[in-house]
């Protein structure tokens, strides 16, 4: 897929939570084509501290509206900064990068899992599932109810079962508690957010024989492959999360445990 | 339209700019955001002549104007360079160089002797000075016996242009660049990574998997720019600057402490058509200065 440096203008900037802003991107030309999982190396300007791009995933890309949807969390300075932007203001973007998730075929039966901010490329999988008519089922948790981050708008693509650590929301506990597990079969499972919330899936995966692919956030610099910084470790040896990922399927990786 | 091409040894460069090592990958990877036959040249990932999976993750570390790497010279070996991705570049219109790294005299010399046999390739940059690796690499670039035995093995076995990347961690750089000029390097580049550490305070741990990496970035202009006004004045052979270069000012400055060409490296990160914009920025400095070349400007600090 062509990659491409855009500078997008910020359409809108809304607060989900204290910690979390959804960015709405446009530009004058319509958006390339992007893929479900891939994810955008945004430039941080004008901070002082901040010296290299930040990955972001793809939350949504919305092409009636020509708009691409950044999730932030607001997690350390260049993503505090990213919080500073104002509706009007340029943002540049090397995009679309990484692999994405696997295409689903029309008799898979699908289960989305998402954790804390990881939820936000579950949205764009599941609204591209759902326009291949293929509904998707969403299993989402969050440390409380307050962190669980545009429900509403997972609700409108598919089935939403949520956890809480706090029992404030949902089944209290961490997806992989979820009764839903038990009581249905998926084929597959893809699953983005915390490296332990993540391996648990992995885990209950290869016990039940269910094929799955995470996606990985390691630390990167280029994102284009090649600086080699963000490597994984797999059955073919070191390869880079930016490009031969962010997804891959847990066969690959060396998570055995 | 001043003249923007110059020689490093036999090599022609169409003009001063060149991608380092280990930030350009292979130049296809940037192949959708610029002409790759835009600049002077590419320097290509670190070559070894048994394949090397580098060091554990993490390898990077973010820090003031900069980053940290301990990639750890991570390739598949020049045999699965010389068959699988030579083919890709070996008609792209500029040098492709490739940078040839080892753990011992016979190792690089091996290395260098297959790239030799591949005719699209002008030229090879050893490098000497890698700070990530145990066994090899800046071990040989930190002494004058250590680095003369290397480009003396080497350069028996390789014919084309042969280019020495110098490490800035040693006492006095100068001694070591007149030492590879001595067994017959054709250039020397310079500055390879400063050594540097960084450590994450809430875990107590070190950012890197090796403790310590290679600083990169605008944190190590000065110093760069600083060995190579030195080691400018030292040889005779043609200077490569690099080290910190992030626009067409930097690459000017390094052009007047005595550097025939640059290389960008870390900068390719934040933008990945920087090597243009640096080539073009030269161009219109030189046009708005009334230069004819860019040869007016080169050493023009004494």
């Amino acid at each position: 897929m062509k990659k491409y440096i855009l500078d997008l203008r910020v359409k809108s900037l809304e607060w989900l939570h204290e910690r979390y802003v959804l960015i709405k991107l446009t530009d004058d030309k319509p958006l390339p084509e992007m893929l479900p999982g891939q994810f955008v190396e945004v430039q941080v300007v004008d901070s002082p501290v901040t010296f290299l791009r930040r990955p972001i995933s793809i939350n949504f890309v919305d092409y009636e509206q020509n708009e691409l949807w950044l999730l932030v969390a607001t997690v350390g300075e260049g993503t505090r900064h990213l919080a500073r932007l104002h509706a009007g203001d340029t943002l540049n973007c090397v995009l679309p990068l990484g692999n994405g998730f696997s295409p689903v075929n029309e008799s898979e039966k699908v289960l989305l899992v998402g954790g804390g901010v990881g939820v936000a490329p579950l949205l764009y999988m599941g609204a591209e599932m759902k326009r291949r008519h293929v509904e998707p089922t969403f299993l989402l948790g969050a440390r409380s109810s307050k962190d669980l981050l545009m429900l509403d708008i997972f609700k409108r693509y598919g089935r939403v079962y949520v956890t809480t650590e706090d029992g404030s929301e949902g089944e209290k506990g961490f997806v992989t508690n979820h009764s839903l597990l038990q009581q249905e079969h998926f084929d597959r499972i893809s699953t983005c957010g915390p490296t332990p919330m993540m391996k648990a899936v992995a885990r209950f995966a290869r016990q039940n024989g269910v094929n799955c692919e995470v996606s990985l956030e390691n630390l990167m610099a280029c994102g284009l492959g090649a600086c080699l910084c963000c490597v994984e470790k797999t059955v073919d040896g070191n390869l880079c999360v930016c490009k031969d990922g962010p997804v891959f399927n847990i066969q690959k990786l060396l998570w055995q445990d | 339209m001043a003249r923007l091409d110059v020689k490093i040894g036999e090599l022609s460069l169409k003009n001063p700019v060149m991608t380092a090592s280990g930030t350009f990958g292979y130049g296809l990877e940037f192949a959708d955001f610029m002409p790759l036959d835009g600049i002077g040249g590419i320097i290509v990932k670190g070559t070894t002549l048994k394949p090397r999976e580098g060091n554990d993750y993490p390898r990077m570390a973010e820090t003031a104007s900069g980053m940290l790497n301990c990639v750890g010279l991570q390739n598949k070996g020049v045999d699965y360079f010389c068959e699988h991705i030579y083919p890709q570049i070996k008609d792209i219109d500029t040098n492709m160089i490739v940078n040839v790294s080892g753990s011992s005299p016979e190792d690089y010399a091996e290395c260098a002797a297959r790239i030799d046999a591949l005719e699209n390739i002008p030229a090879i940059e050893l490098n000497i000075s890698c700070p990530n690796v145990k066994d090899g690499g800046m071990a040989f670039g930190v002494t004058c016996a250590g680095a003369s035995s290397v480009v003396k093995a080497v350069r028996e076995r390789y014919h084309k242009t042969l280019i020495v990347k110098l490490s800035p961690n040693v006492t006095d750089i100068t001694e070591i660049a007149r030492a590879v000029e001595a067994e017959g390097a054709d250039s020397v580049s310079l500055i390879n990574t400063l050594m540097g550490m960084a450590i994450d305070i809430e875990k107590r741990k070190t950012m890197l998997s090796i403790n310590t990496g290679g600083l990169s970035g605008p944190a190590v202009k000065p110093v760069a720019l600083r060995m190579v006004w030195q080691v400018a004045k030292a040889v005779k052979i043609p200077v490569i600057g690099l080290g910190g270069i992030s626009n067409a000012k930097d690459a000017i400055e390094f052009l007047m402490a005595g550097a025939t060409a640059i290389e960008i490296g870390t900068a390719n990160f934040l933008d990945p058509t920087i090597s243009i914009k640096v080539r073009d920025g030269i161009d219109r400095w030189l046009d708005s200065h009334g230069c004819q070349s860019v040869e007016e400007i080169i050493g023009v600090i004494s």
